[in-house]
C-alpha cells in the first residue's frame, strides 16, 4: 500500500506501460520538457527519450488521427489532449474513426489507443475551455470511456485501458489531480465497466463520477448527521455502464439521486436516471432525483461559475423534493 | 544533429552551414533611417505609438500583480509583442476595418481604443465589463465601440471566422479589411491552413498577422514546423508572405500598410509573420525556466525587448528626451493606478446574469445593439 495522488497514480500507470510495452508511446502538446499542462508526464522525456515522448504541434485532428493510424498499424498510442474541450477539433477522428474502424472493417482493424484528457469546469477557464465531453463520448459505440475519482481507480483503470483492444477515453477530472489516496501494491487492475460503491448505506443511493464524487461525499456526511445513511456510487466507467451495481443499491435504498457536474441536459447521468426508471421503478419510492450543472455556457466570473456548478445544497434540496428526506 | 541558436531561437541551425539570425534582418532595417514623411508616420504618430506601448507594459505588469495577489485569473502577457501589435494596428484603419484578435493582445486592444479600465474590469470579472459582461476570458469578447471580436480559447478558430467576415464585406461590397491575429502555434492548426486557402481562392481582403514568438507554450519552432518561416507557406496558397522584425514598430507598420493597401485594391490576402520574443512565461500559470535556460531568458530580454528599442528610435530622431521618457512612464502609471482603483471598486455581476444572452430573442441580423 502506498499513498499517491491521482497525478502520481496516472504517472505510475504510464511509466509501467512505457517500460513493459515497446509499442506504447505518448503524443501531445507540451508533454516533453514541459511535462504536460497538468504535469503528468513530468520527467518522461528525460527518461524515455523523444521517440516515445513526442511533443506535437497544435494539431489535434492530426495527432489523434495519427494515433488512429499508428494504432491500426500495430502500436499502442497514448494521446494527451490538453483539455477535453479541445477534443472537438478532432471529433471526427475520435467519433467517426477510432470508434467505427473495427465495425466498418468487419473486425479486421483494431484501434487500441488511450486518449487522456483533463475535464471539467471550476477553474475560471470559461465557455470554450471548461467542458466535459466525456459525457458525449460515452454515448458512442466502439469506444470506451472512464473517469477515475481516486488514485487507486486511476491506476487500475489506466492499466485496463492500456491492455484493452479498443480506444479508451481516459477523462481526468482537472480539479482532482492532487487528491490523495491509498493505492495497493502489485499489479491489480480495475475492470472497465464496473462501478464502485465508495460508501455504503441503506437509505438513499447517490450516483455520480469524477468531480461529482466530492459533492456526493459531503452530501452523505450532511445526511448522516440527520441519521440518513447514503450509499455513494462512483460510475468510474461511463461506457460501458454498470447498471447492475446501481440497481442492486436501489433495491436496498429505494431512493436514488444522480449528479452530473456537466450540464444537466442529455448527459450520461440522464442516461443513468432513465435506465433506473426502466429497471428499478418498482423499487423506487419516487422519481429519480437529478442534479446537474446549469444549462448555460460556462461563465468566466468565479461567482457565476460556482453558481452554475452543482453544490451540496442542490443535492440536499433535490432529495427533499423527490423523497421528502 | 540540429543545434539551437540562442540569438534567434531558431532550431534549424545545422553544423557547417552559415546561419542567418532571424532578427538580423531587422538590425539593418533601412526604413529606420528614412525621413518620417517617407515612412508615412508623423512625429506625433510615433510618440503616440510609444505611449501606447508603455501603457500596455505598465498595465501588463499590473495584471501580473493582480494575478499574484489572487485577484485576477490566468493571463497571457503581451510583453515583447508590443511593437508588433502597435505597428500592425497603425497600418490599418480602426474606423472601418475588422479585427479578430487572440489572447496575447493587450497592446492591440489598447491601440484600438479599449481602455485600461475596461480591460481591468475584464481581468477582475466585474460588472460593466463591456466585452463579454464578465462571461468570457479577459481580452475575449466583442467590443461595443471597436470592430473587434475574439473568442478563441481554442486556438486558430478566429482564422476561418475572419475569412467569413471578409466574405460578408465582399458580398455587401464594403471597402473594409479584416485583420486576423494568431501565434506561431496556431499556424499548425487545420483551421489556419484551411482559412488561408479559402481566402486565397476568393481573393478576400484579409491580412493574416502571425505573431511568431518562437514558442507554442513550451514547444519550440523546430518541433512545430520544418520550414524556416511561416510566411513561406503563403506561396503554397497563392498570395504573398513576408517576415518582419516584430520588435521594430516601423517595419511592422510598413508591412501591414502594404498588405492593407493590397487588400483594399482587391488583390487578396497577405500573410505577415512578425518575429517577436515572448518575454514572460506563456501565462501566469507557466514557468518558462522549465524549458529555457537563464542565459536564453537574459538574452531575450537584452535583444528582444521592443520598448527600449522604440525609445531609442524616438530619441535618435529627437522626439523623446530623458525627461519626456519619465513623463510617459509616470502618466501610464497614473492611468493604470486610477483604472485599478475603479475596477476593484466595481461589484461582481448579479448571478442572474448567468442566464442572459444564451439565446438571441430577435430574428434580425447580428450587429451592434442587436439583442
Ligand atoms: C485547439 C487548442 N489546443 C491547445 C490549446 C492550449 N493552448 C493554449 S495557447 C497554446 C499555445 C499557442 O501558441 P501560439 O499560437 O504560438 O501563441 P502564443 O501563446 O505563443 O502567443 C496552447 C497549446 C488551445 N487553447 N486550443
Ligand atoms: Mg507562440
Amino acid at each position: 500500500m502506498a499513498e499517491l495522488t491521482i497525478r502520481q497514480a496516472i504517472q505510475r500507470g504510464l511509466e509501467e506501460a512505457l517500460q513493459n510495452d515497446p509499442n506504447v508511446f505518448i503524443m501531445g502538446e507540451d508533454i516533453g520538457k514541459y511535462g504536460g499542462a497538468y504535469a503528468v508526464t513530468s520527467g518522461f522525456l528525460e527518461k524515455y527519450g523523444p521517440k516515445r515522448i513526442k511533443d506535437t504541434p497544435i494539431s489535434e485532428a492530426t495527432f489523434i488521427g495519427a494515433g488512429v493510424g499508428a494504432a491500426a498499424a500495430g502500436l499502442r498510442p497514448v494521446i494527451e489532449i490538453m483539455s477535453i474541450s479541445f477534443s472537438l477539433v478532432a471529433f471526427d477522428q475520435i467519433v467517426n474513426m477510432a470508434a467505427n474502424l473495427r465495425y466498418m472493417s468487419g473486425g479486421q482493424i483494431k484501434v487500441p489507443m488511450v486518449i487522456r484528457a483533463p475535464t471539467g469546469a471550476g477553474a475560471q477557464l470559461a465557455a470554450t475551455h471548461s467542458q466535459s465531453f466525456e459525457t458525449w463520448l460515452a454515448e458512442v459505440p466502439g469506444i470506451k470511456c472512464v473517469a477515475p475519482s481516486t488514485p487507486a481507480d486511476a491506476l487500475g483503470l489506466l492499466r485496463s485501458a492500456l491492455s484493452d483492444g479498443n480506444t479508451v477515453i481516459f477523462a481526468e477530472p482537472a480539479q482532482m489531480y492532487g487528491v490523495k489516496g491509498d493505492v495497493p501494491d502489485g499489479r491489480f487492475t480495475v475492470p472497465i465497466g464496473k462501478a464502485s460503491v465508495q460508501r455504503s448505506g441503506g437509505d438513499v443511493t447517490l450516483v455520480s463520477y469524477g468531480h461529482g464524487m466530492r459533492v456526493l461525499h459531503s452530501a452523505a456526511e450532511d445526511l448522516a448527521k440527520r441519521g440518513i445513511e447514503a450509499e455513494v456510487v462512483d460510475l468510474r466507467s461511463l461506457s460501458p455502464l454498470d447498471m447492475d451495481t446501481i440497481v442492486a443499491s436501489v433495491h436496498k435504498t429505494n431512493r436514488a439521486l444522480t449528479l452530473d457536474m456537466a450540464r444537466r441536459t442529455g448527459g450520461i447521468m440522464a442516461e443513468v436516471a432513465a435506465r433506473l426508471q426502466e429497471a428499478a421503478s418498482d423499487w423506487l419510492d419516487g422519481p429519480v432525483a437529478r442534479v446537474g450543472a446549469e444549462d448555460v455556457p460556462w461563465p468566466y466570473n468565479r461567482e457565476l461559475e460556482q453558481e452554475a456548478l452543482p453544490r451540496v445544497e442542490d443535492v440536499l434540496a433535490s432529495l427533499k423534493k423527490s423523497y421528502g428526506i | 544533429m540540429q543545434a539551437w541558436c540562442f540569438i534567434c531561437f531558431n532550431g534549424s541551425v545545422m553544423p557547417d552551414t552559415p546561419h542567418i539570425h532571424r532578427s538580423a534582418a531587422a538590425a539593418s532595417n533601412p526604413l529606420a533611417q528614412e525621413p518620417l514623411p517617407k515612412i508615412g508616420l508623423s512625429p506625433e504618430d510615433l510618440a503616440q505609438m510609444y505611449r501606447t506601448m508603455v501603457l500596455s507594459r505598465t498595465l501588463d505588469e499590473r495584471i501580473y500583480q493582480l494575478n499574484r495577489g489572487g485577484k485576477a485569473a490566468i493571463f497571457g502577457s503581451a510583453q515583447g509583442h508590443e511593437a508588433a501589435q502597435i505597428g500592425c494596428i497603425r497600418g490599418t484603419d480602426p474606423s472601418r476595418d475588422h479585427y479578430l484578435i487572440y489572447y496575447r493582445q493587450l497592446t492591440a486592444m489598447l491601440a484600438l481604443g479599449t481602455t485600461p479600465l475596461e480591460l481591468l474590469l475584464g481581468f477582475l470579472a466585474r460588472e460593466g465589463e463591456p466585452l463579454s459582461m464578465a462571461r468570457q476570458f479577459p481580452l475575449h469578447g466583442a467590443h461595443p465601440r471597436v470592430d473587434l471580436f475574439s473568442f478563441s480559447n481554442v486556438v486558430a478558430t478566429q482564422v476561418p471566422q475572419a475569412v467569413g467576415v471578409a466574405l460578408a464585406d465582399r458580398m455587401r461590397q464594403e471597402d473594409r479589411v479584416t485583420i486576423v491575429f494568431f501565434g506561431d502555434g496556431a499556424a499548425s492548426q487545420g483551421d489556419t491552413h484551411e482559412g488561408m486557402n479559402f481566402a486565397a481562392i476568393h481573393k478576400l481582403p484579409v491580412v493574416f498577422f502571425c505573431e511568431n514568438n518562437r514558442f507554442a507554450i513550451s514547444v519550440p519552432l523546430r518541433k512545430q514546423m520544418a520550414v524556416e518561416n511561416i510566411s513561406s507557406r503563403a506561396a503554397g496558397y497563392g498570395f504573398p508572405g513576408v517576415t518582419v522584425d516584430g520588435t521594430d514598430m516601423i517595419a511592422v507598420y510598413e508591412a501591414v500598410s502594404a498588405a492593407v493597401a493590397r487588400a483594399r485594391a482587391g488583390q487578396g490576402p497577405t500573410l505577415i509573420e512578425a518575429m517577436v520574443y515572448r518575454l514572460l512565461p506563456h501565462t501566469t500559470d507557466d514557468d518558462h525556466t522549465r524549458y529555457l535556460t537563464k542565459e536564453e531568458i537574459d538574452l531575450m530580454h537584452r535583444e528582444g525587448d521592443p520598448i527600449p528599442k522604440a525609445a531609442k528610435l524616438l530619441r535618435d530622431r529627437g522626439l523623446l528626451s530623458a525627461a519626456e521618457e519619465q513623463t510617459v512612464k509616470a502618466e501610464a502609471q497614473r492611468t493604470v493606478n486610477e483604472a485599478t482603483e475603479k475596477a476593484e471598486a466595481a461589484p461582481y455581476p448579479p448571478v442572474e446574469e448567468m442566464y442572459r444572452h444564451v439565446y438571441s430573442n430577435s430574428s434580425g441580423p447580428s450587429g451592434k445593439g442587436s439583442q
